[in-house]
């Protein structure tokens, strides 16, 4: 009985922890389903500027709330969501994008999974085609002399 | 002999990413690159901390290198850069502060408290003009030069010797 108690009281206490660290993000009223769905994506994929590796909207940060109320007023006041980006990697850099933009500097970082793809698929084709090569050359004289005399040495017991 | 190096690819590819991932231990993860290296200072207009029919802006900066620190009275590593600050100011080296997010009770009450080396303090209680600098944390430093274009940002405490490494040789650098 102590026990269930004991287990009921934690998931009670684990409830009310929760409640507390949602309490630290502020909701937000849309009108425009449209609307609610940007402002989560967008704050889905900025990166807290403080935090090691937090989304702005997962985070308590003063500046991650500074970051969401921009966001939000930028939103309000029309703009696009590649312009709200690139307002907040002007002011806070590239660390903010969880998508690294396509650029000088990213370009291995993007290009080498499909690099590796591809000299993987060469590779493949490569080692295919070895195999098919040696297993339809043709024996030579001495194999074929070897092979002869393994043939006969099972007829003739 | 084809045979052997390609026996040997796995092992180059190996040790290829291994000083790869080897070089990324060095790597500080508190490091950000600022994103307002060489850019002009925002423009502003705001009051000062000390007197709200004062105004300030942005031409505060032209025509000599500042230091432009980011504090709150809130903030425990302000109060403990302070004395470096100070140090600083007596070497004859121009501070401007900003007083972020704090009311101007607090922020002079701070500066009663511990020093004053600012020739002036912009106040900005909503932090908006911080925002704009991409400030996410104080203290944050930051040197302008004699045109109003950042010329160095420093993130979080500044200890006495990043004085020596960084701070004083960017001043030299700029003046």
């Amino acid at each position: 009985m102590a026990v269930i108690r004991l287990t009921l009281a934690g998931l009670v206490l684990l409830l009310v922890a929760g409640l507390v660290q949602a309490g630290a993000i502020e909701v937000r009223e849309f009108d425009d389903p449209v609307m609610e769905q940007r402002y989560r994506s967008l704050t889905a994929s900025l990166r807290c500027p403080t935090c090691e590796n937090q989304a702005i909207n997962d985070s308590d940060a003063p500046v991650s709330q500074d970051m969401r109320e921009r966001v939000y007023l930028m939103l309000q006041d029309g703009r696009a969501d590649m312009e709200i980006r690139d307002h907040m990697v002007e002011r806070f850099g590239n660390y903010v994008l969880y998508n690294p933009r396509l650029e000088g500097r990213t370009y291995l970082l993007w290009g080498l999974p499909a690099l590796l793809v591809v000299l993987g698929g060469i590779l493949v084709v490569l080692v295919v085609r070895a195999r098919r090569n040696a297993s339809a050359r043709a024996l030579s004289d001495e194999e074929r002399a070897r092979l002869d005399a393994l043939i006969n040495r099972g007829r003739t017991p | 002999m084809t045979r052997r190096l390609i026996l040997l690819l796995p092992l180059i590819a190996f040790l290829v990413l291994a000083v790869f991932l080897y070089q990324g231990l060095s790597l500080n993860p508190f490091h950000r690159d600022s994103a307002l290296m060489a850019r002009d200072f925002p423009p502003f207009d705001k009051e000062t901390l000390r007197d709200p029919e004062q105004r300030v802006d942005e031409s505060l900066f032209l025509g000599q290198v500042t230091l432009v620190n980011v504090w709150g009275e809130w903030c425990p590593e302000c109060k403990r850069e302070m004395p470096q600050l100070l140090d600083l100011a007596d070497r004859g080296i121009r501070l401007v502060g900003i007083s972020y997010k704090d009311t101007r009770e607090l922020g002079l009450g701070f500066l009663q408290d511990f020093g004053d080396p600012f020739e002036v303090n912009i106040f900005d209680p909503e932090g908006d003009l911080s925002f704009e600098l991409g400030v996410y944390g104080a203290p944050e430093t930051f040197l302008v030069d004699r045109d109003g274009i950042i010329r160095y940002h420093h993130t979080g405490y500044i200890s006495p010797e990043d004085i020596r490494k960084h701070i004083l040789p960017e001043v030299a650098k700029w003046q």
